[in-house]
């Protein structure tokens, strides 16, 4: 793989206009990568997804490199109806379109970030790896007290033109003071069998809100990690939503620092995935000073040999009292073929606190489908009821009613 | 504060800190194969036994120390360590009690451990372990009546070779982690039970652990057979003195119930701690393990964790056997600057298995306490339960309580409820409790044995007195 990765980052390297500091910082993240490879189930953080051995297995050996010199044609007809949005257009990797139409021009700053390379805050390989390989990077700020009308949808599209190809992305978000943003990530891919590795960033400043709609539906044959770092400052909220389906195998990582007082962040997830998919979720939340709130809910539904993972921790430093940590995963289990795993970490060190976890898991309750039944629904019907009364109580979690609207279509929960 | 008011003042935290001044025979220091012949000569082991001992040297010389564990230490020197350690008067084993050394006898008076047969009222049949040797077992004859083998683990391998060859290392292997490895390799006494078939244990077994020399890992080694339809409550304290060195304790526990056998093993742990400012103490390394070999088998542990400077150990049960169950009840607590990261391991191999887990952490001063634990369902294990509940208190900023469960669930018609709480004692409480007269002291104290309550509930009667007053000292000086 060495070889590869020199050759492609050569090749990458060569159609960026860098400076020589700057491919000297990125060279330095390539020989990290390089030292550290794809995580395996060594890492702790990995024990229960060996990325190094699902990207062996389904993808063999990986190109790092991928020629964006020429554009790919934005197909409209994929963009959501019904809703009003504003939109960035990934097509393979490239940056095709960033639009704001619906917005205030001079509240919203689009900033080409390409030539420098901030650090970010995430050691594993996987950061190093995107570092040095990213080749666009832009950064979003939402100008103090601005509030955008309308939702901004990321449209994360691959197609059949990409192939067993490693592809980086990375944005920046900073939120000024009172500030919000909605945004929903939809991943919509044709290719099969890419690793696509996604850093997000969220600086929240005080009184600011976030809201992150992480939408992975469609079926499709890559393999996918996506990280988001959010700092929020006083007062401000983060709302995390993620709906883990389509993938092959995905794992999305929350970190969370709460660093101002009051300041709050939910994380809710649905896993519900079938065939041989695994899929994981994985969140830190730091308390890291007083009155700070966290709150989440995962659900799982596995059918066939499936299996999903859940690795969620609460980390209350000694300053953080008055401390309120929740969380709660819940899986159902429809197949003896799958599995659920789960990790709920509680790391506390402040004593005036309010912190509990719970975890569960099974298989469907016999005894509802036979209440359900009774009333002269088949068992297919009761099956499904009870799989949508479960998940819908993820769905409801979303602040955002137009967004719960469209998510609720999306994945066909009827109320 | 002068040295005198000193001592006593440190006499008050940790009672059982004395030394027994007593000569000792040690093996040379230090760890390689010339001292595991000598303590298999010492002990006139069988070829056999060295033999096993061996094997895992050769395996311990490849593994390296884990490191993944919440509390760090400093760096072990294993060559700078005694691996045995016996009174003098040890070296020909006494006949009777009568010809035990006085100075031996004294300590366990001192302990509350008594031996001598006049005293044997409370029913409890005690091996006592001192240092590397077993120095006195009591109601031997009794127990022979029903069958029931109860031995120094170095008598059973010379008297009972067919059962010790059958089952020892069968549920933690030569080849196991480190520390259970280098236990294999050196291990120097400890306890043998055996229940024959259908045999109800009259009495508690008990052993009593006392580490004394200085510079002397104590590394000891349980087995307890419960043959089919058979019941045993075995029990176990240890104390240690107080020292400046850390002192490493790496024992080895393995149960082992057959059909319809029921286990349960009850640990009152009271190593020294070290003292107000972390120097010292012992190093509890401890490999735990039960297997539930056969259908409708039951193992139970239960333990009480008050000493150590570092206690670093997860008691688990294999329910191998159908319909078979396995228990976990546990309190820790840490004060000053000890440290706790345990827990237990649940593994469902067996149909219609049930696992139960209540832990109840309780942290003060600076030190810090986690819970680890797995439960496993594998997915032939079908129809198993697991419930889980582990709570924490903590008392002060200074201190921490954290929990790390793994939960693997691959059966779909098993379930696993986790439940886990952090909280403090409420001032309402405290209020209430002081409103009615009671000190600040004993209102947590108070509080802390309801906390706590669930698992002192599971321990025998005179063990479940010693442990609520043993909550009580081990929090002393961490209400301000």
């Amino acid at each position: 793989m060495k070889e590869q990765l020199q050759k492609d980052f050569d090749n990458t390297i060569k159609n960026l206009a860098l400076s020589q500091r700057d491919i000297e910082i990125k060279k330095f993240y390539l020989d990290n990568f390089i030292n550290k490879g794809f995580p395996n189930k060594k890492e702790e953080d990995w024990k229960f997804s060996d990325l190094n051995q699902i990207i062996k297995k389904n993808i063999g050996e990986l190109s790092f490199y991928s020629d964006y010199t020429s554009t790919n044609k934005v197909d409209s007809s994929a963009f959501v109806d019904g809703l009003e949005h504003n939109k960035i257009v990934f097509i393979n990797g490239r940056i095709e379109k960033i639009d704001f139409d619906y917005e205030k021009k001079d509240q919203i700053e689009i900033i080409d970030q390409s030539e420098t390379i901030n650090k970010f805050n995430n050691n594993s390989s996987l950061s190093d790896l995107n570092s040095a390989f990213t080749n666009k990077s832009f950064k979003i700020v939402v100008k103090k007290g601005y509030q955008l009308t309308k939702p901004l949808i990321i449209y994360h599209t691959t197609n059949s033109k990409i192939w067993s190809k490693n592809i980086n992305l990375r944005l920046n978000f900073e939120l000024y003071e009172n500030s919000s943003l909605r945004l929903i990530d939809l991943f919509r891919d044709t290719s099969e069998k890419n690793f696509l590795n996604i850093f997000y960033n969220f600086d929240l400043k005080e009184n600011s809100i976030l809201k992150n709609y992480k939408v992975d539906k469609f079926e499709n044959k890559n393999i996918k990690y996506s990280f988001n770092n959010i700092e929020q400052e006083k007062n401000s909220i983060s709302e995390t939503f993620i709906l883990s389906s389509g993938s092959n195998f995905c794992k999305n990582e929350i970190n969370c620092n709460l660093n101002g007082e009051y300041s709050s962040a939910f994380v809710n997830g649905i896993f519900s995935i079938n065939n041989n998919k695994h899929h994981e979720i994985r969140t830190i939340i730091n308390h890291l000073t007083e009155y700070t709130k966290s709150y989440q809910l995962i659900k799982s539904v596995l059918e066939d040999s499936s299996r999903a993972v859940y690795q969620g921790k609460i980390f209350v430093n000694s300053k953080a009292q008055k401390t309120d940590g929740y969380q709660l995963s819940k899986a159902i289990l429809l197949n003896k073929d799958s599995e659920f795993n789960a990790k709920p970490e509680l790391e506390i060190y402040a004593d005036d606190v309010k912190c509990s976890h719970g975890s569960a898991s099974g298989s469907l309750n016999e005894d509802s489908i036979f209440y359900l039944m009774s009333r002269g629904l088949n068992y297919q019907q009761s099956r499904e009821l009870l799989i949508n009364g479960f998940l819908l109580d993820v769905v409801e979690k979303i602040t955002d009613s137009e967004v719960k609207n469209l998510i609720k279509n999306m994945i066909g929960i009827k109320e | 504060m002068d040295n005198r008011q000193k001592e006593i003042d440190n006499l008050k935290d940790y009672k059982y800190g004395f030394t027994t001044d007593i000569e000792n025979t040690r093996a040379p220091k230090g760890l390689n194969e010339d001292v595991i012949r000598f303590i298999s000569n010492i002990k006139k082991e069988p070829q056999w036994m060295l033999d096993f001992r061996l094997k895992a040297f050769e395996r311990f010389k490849q593994l390296k120390e884990p490191d993944w564990q919440k509390p760090k230490y400093p760096k072990i020197d294993y060559q700078d360590l005694y691996y045995y350690s016996a009174p003098k008067s040890m070296r020909e084993k006494p006949k009777n009690l009568d010809d035990l050394d006085p100075k031996l006898l004294e300590t366990y008076k001192k302990l509350g451990i008594p031996l001598q047969e006049q005293k044997r009222l409370n029913g409890i049949a005690v091996d006592a372990v001192f240092d590397s040797v077993s120095v006195a077992t009591t109601f031997r004859e009794e127990l022979t009546k029903q069958g029931i083998i109860f031995c120094p683990i170095s008598e059973a391998i010379q008297n009972h070779p067919e059962l010790v060859k059958k089952y020892l290392g069968s549920v933690i292997p030569v080849t196991d982690h480190f520390f259970a490895t280098l236990n294999s390799a050196v291990f120097t006494d400890g306890s043998f039970a055996y229940i024959p078939e259908g045999v109800r244990c009259p009495m508690e077994l008990s052993t009593y652990f006392r580490i004394n020399a200085s510079n002397t890992g104590q590394f000891e080694r349980t087995l307890i057979v419960a043959d089919k339809g058979s019941y045993v409550s075995y029990l176990e304290g240890c104390t240690a003195p107080m020292r400046d060195e850390n002192q490493l304790h790496a024992a080895n526990v393995e149960l082992v119930a057959l059909d319809d056998a029921e286990i349960k093993y009850s640990t009152v742990q009271n190593w020294y701690p070290g003292d107000k400012d972390g120097k010292g103490g012992i190093y509890n390394f401890v490999t735990k393990r039960g297997l539930c070999k056969g259908k409708n088998s039951k193992i139970s542990w239960t333990q009480v964790e008050t000493g150590s400077a570092i206690t670093w150990k997860y008691p688990s049960c294999i329910l191998k056997g159908d319909n078979s169950v396995g228990e976990f009840y546990s309190i820790a607590i840490t004060n000053n600057h000890q440290k706790a990261d345990t827990g237990t391991k649940m593994i469902h191999l067996g149909k219609n298995t049930k696992s139960k887990i209540i832990s109840k952490g309780i942290s003060a001063g600076f030190s810090d306490m986690t819970y680890r634990g797995l439960v496993d369902i594998s997915p032939k294990a079908t129809n198993s339960n697991n419930y889980t509940q582990c709570d924490s208190l903590l008392m002060g900023n200074k201190c921490g309580a954290h929990t790390v469960p793994y939960i693997k669930n691959k059966n779909s018609e098993s379930n696993i409820a986790h439940e886990a709480t952090t909280s403090k004692i409420s001032e309402e409480q405290l209020h209430y409790c002081q409103q009615r007269g009671l000190s600040a002291e004993e209102a947590v104290g108070l509080i802390v044995n309801g906390f706590c309550k669930e698992v002192l509930q599971q321990l025998p009667m005179e063990f479940a007195v010693e442990a609520q007053k043993l909550v009580g000292i081990s929090l002393e000086g961490s209400v301000g």
